[in-house]
């Protein structure tokens, strides 16, 4: 009834290449659509470059623009209270309430509202119990947080007594690090060895982890610098060989694998500190360099004094997995990634309380 | 004309296999393996596959190399506690780490670099053998010995980066890991370690050897390519009774920069660089460490670097 003959017929009289054109058409018309697509909605992967240095050095901070305009739902989330300003017969917070350790001297008013932003800063959810339990009195010490909570009340207000150079002028506050969570992200335990049937050098490096920025460098980084007081310098600065207790190969890979932590912690490159022509020469690094260093004296000090101590306070499943031991901060437990923790936002203003470890001065 | 212009071979010869030569003394026997062809094969080089002569020192090398091998694999096991998944997850970050520093050129125990020590052992006298083996096999075909000494070159660094300098430096902790990644973190860390690398002057010469290498193989590869429609492919007859291959590729060379290689001179050229690049990157890491120290420095001394003089003002750029 149908002749459907025709086609086929047309076509072998017809002998046409008809995947030379294709091709090519759909290779030019897929490379203008693509072209098309990133002039009109942009580049998904734009960059752009923070430049450290003058021209012509290659001092520069390359950041995906996406990245650097990422709204960080954490510093929308901050609340923060003014102070009141304390005047003459204000009841003072030991008088009203028992077993005031820290704080004793603020008055009523500032204390409360100090434990009203404590609570939404880190324990927005479980309340004031997560501190004080059912204790209607406030008084009793008999929850590990609240004995942890009063100890790092006394850690906040060194970090900013002591250590300006590192956090003025934005200053810290629980929330720098605690970002509305009980327990601060990125803190860390020590995990090496990471490697079984070894020993030595060998067993703590060669294993992808966290703390080694999933590096196969050595994983003790943290461990040797920031709580211990391992030499970070490895290099001669005698030209000539001499070899007489300068630092092997092992030590440059741990002192890189704490450079590759500090990086990534903050979200830049070497070249944010460092002229890497000469990464040891204080004369050709960065202001930024000093302000790490202050950092590093003060993560020290923060994980040896206040946080280490704290070992037996905690419950078992808060410690460490490997070495029973306790949760200790770093660069990335304040700046999640960031050069300035929040942006830079003023964390210390409104708390002169937690400014000095003496009697807070309000303006 | 089209054929010539494809990545892949489009010639293949497949016939009756072709067992190679025999001296009238019985070299022949100790060529193994059935022969047979393979046409994948054929599209990057020659379709027949075997014989194969293993001989005494190709032996030695297999047996050895495998040894070392396993060790290797072995103890990246081992170190995963036995685990083939966390091994296959792992497996481009571990490694089989050279003693610590603590033991100089002592023997450690074994979980501390002993193996590593055994292991290296069994890869240098594979690695020699295969040597040998490279030597007598061109001697036995009435060849040059080209091909052996351009390995032996590379076995020049090699036997720098573990066996020379560690000695020189009175400790195998300065040896290179056998792993991946750590290879590359001990690369890395050695430049660090000292100075900056790139100020260390046979460094650089290894680098423009290197590149110059890769610059060369292209032009040769595509000059001869570009003539193979005319026989140009042919290079052994073509070096004899230069064609007009020869010719027209010669012509291109000399009318586009003035100078041309010869069909001879062209492989001359070739393995040089590639013979210079380990040798003197074998300098540049043998002498570091062991007469300098400090690369960045050494260089600032000999007005190779430049000094900069009051600062760079990076203040000036405080985020």
């Amino acid at each position: 009834m149908f002749d459907l003959d025709w086609f086929p017929k047309w076509n072998r009289e017809n002998p046409k290449d008809v995947f030379g054109p294709a091709i090519i058409i759909g290779a030019v018309g897929g490379a203008v659509l693509v072209a098309a697509l990133i002039i009109t909605w942009g580049n998904p992967a734009e960059t752009s470059t923070m430049q450290t240095g003058p021209r012509g050095s290659g001092m520069g901070v390359v950041e995906l623009v996406a990245n650097r305009e990422a709204v960080d739902p954490t510093v929308e989330a901050y609340t923060s209270d003014a102070p009141y300003a304390p005047e003459e017969g204000d009841a003072l917070a030991k008088d009203v309430y028992k077993n005031v350790q820290v704080l004793g001297d603020v008055t009523e008013d500032n204390f409360d509202r100090m434990m009203a932003s404590i609570t939404a800063w880190v324990s927005p959810d479980e309340g004031c119990a997560y501190c004080h339990g059912d204790d209607e009195t406030y008084a009793k010490d008999d929850l590990y947080t609240k004995v942890v909570a009063r100890r790092m009340i006394q850690m906040t207000q060194l970090i900013n007594e002591e250590y300006e150079g590192h956090v003025a002028p934005a200053g810290v506050n629980c929330y720098t690090c605690h970002r509305g969570e009980a327990i601060p992200s990125d803190i860390w335990f020590k995990r090496s060895p990471v490697l079984q049937n070894v020993s030595g050098w060998s067993a703590n490096q060669n294993f992808a982890t966290l703390q080694s920025s999933s590096t196969s460098l050595p994983t003790d980084a943290l461990e040797q610098y920031l709580l211990g007081d391992e030499t970070i310098s490895v290099h001669d600065l005698e030209p000539r060989a001499s070899n007489e207790g300068t630092a092997a190969i092992q030590n440059a890979e741990r002192t890189y694998s704490l450079m590759n932590y500090y990086a990534n912690s903050l979200g830049v490159n070497c070249t944010f500190c460092h002229n890497t022509r000469a990464f040891y020469d204080g004369e050709q690094v960065t202001p930024q360099w000093a302000v790490a260093n202050e950092a590093r004296a003060m993560v020290q000090d923060i994980n040896n004094d206040y946080l280490v101590p704290l070992k037996d306070a905690y419950p078992a499943n808060r410690l460490g997995p490997r070495h029973s031991d306790a949760p200790k901060a770093a660069c990335k437990t304040c700046h999640k990634g960031v050069y300035k923790p929040l942006g830079g936002m003023d964390m210390i203003s409104d708390w002169p309380e937690l400014a000095t470890t003496e009697t807070p001065v309000y303006e | 004309m089209i054929e010539y212009q494809n990545i892949f071979n489009q010639v293949q010869v497949q016939g009756p296999a072709e067992l190679g030569i025999t001296n009238g003394k019985g070299i022949e026997k100790e060529r193994g393996g059935t022969p047979f062809f393979s046409k994948i094969m054929g599209w990057i080089g020659n379709a027949q596959i075997g014989p194969i002569h293993l001989g005494f020192f190709g032996l030695i090398s297999v047996i050895t190399g495998t040894l070392a091998f396993n060790i290797i694999g072995l103890n990246m096991l081992a170190q995963v506690g036995w685990s083939f998944p966390e091994f296959l997850r792992q497996g481009f970050w571990l490694a089989l780490e050279p003693p610590g520093p603590e033991w100089g050129l002592r023997m450690p125990p074994l979980d501390q670099g002993g193996w590593y020590i055994i292991c290296s052992f069994f890869l240098l006298i594979s690695v020699l053998s295969w040597w040998v083996r490279s030597y007598v096999r061109a001697s036995e075909l009435k060849m040059g010995k080209h091909v052996a000494w351009a390995f032996a070159a590379a076995i020049w660094l090699f036997l720098v980066l573990g066996l020379f300098r560690p000695v020189l430096m009175g400790s195998w902790s300065e040896a290179v890991p056998y792993g991946i990644f750590p290879h590359l973190d001990w690369t890395t860390a050695f430049s660090i370690r000292y100075g900056n690398l790139y100020y260390n002057p046979f460094h650089a010469l290894s680098i423009v050897f290197l590149y110059g290498s890769v610059l060369l193989f292209a032009m040769h590869g595509a000059t001869i390519l570009a003539v193979s429609r005319l026989g140009g492919d042919r290079e052994l007859e073509q070096i004899f009774d230069r064609g007009t291959a020869s010719e027209r590729a010669a012509l291109f060379w000399r009318w586009t920069m003035g100078f041309n290689a010869t069909m001879e001179g062209i492989h001359r050229w070739a393995w040089w660089f590639a013979v210079l690049t380990p040798i003197t990157g074998g300098i540049g890491i043998l002498i570091t460490g062991t007469l300098v120290d400090n690369w960045y420095l050494w260089a600032i001394e000999h007005s190779f670097a430049p000094a900069y003089e009051g600062g760079y003002g990076y203040e000036a750029y405080t985020p």
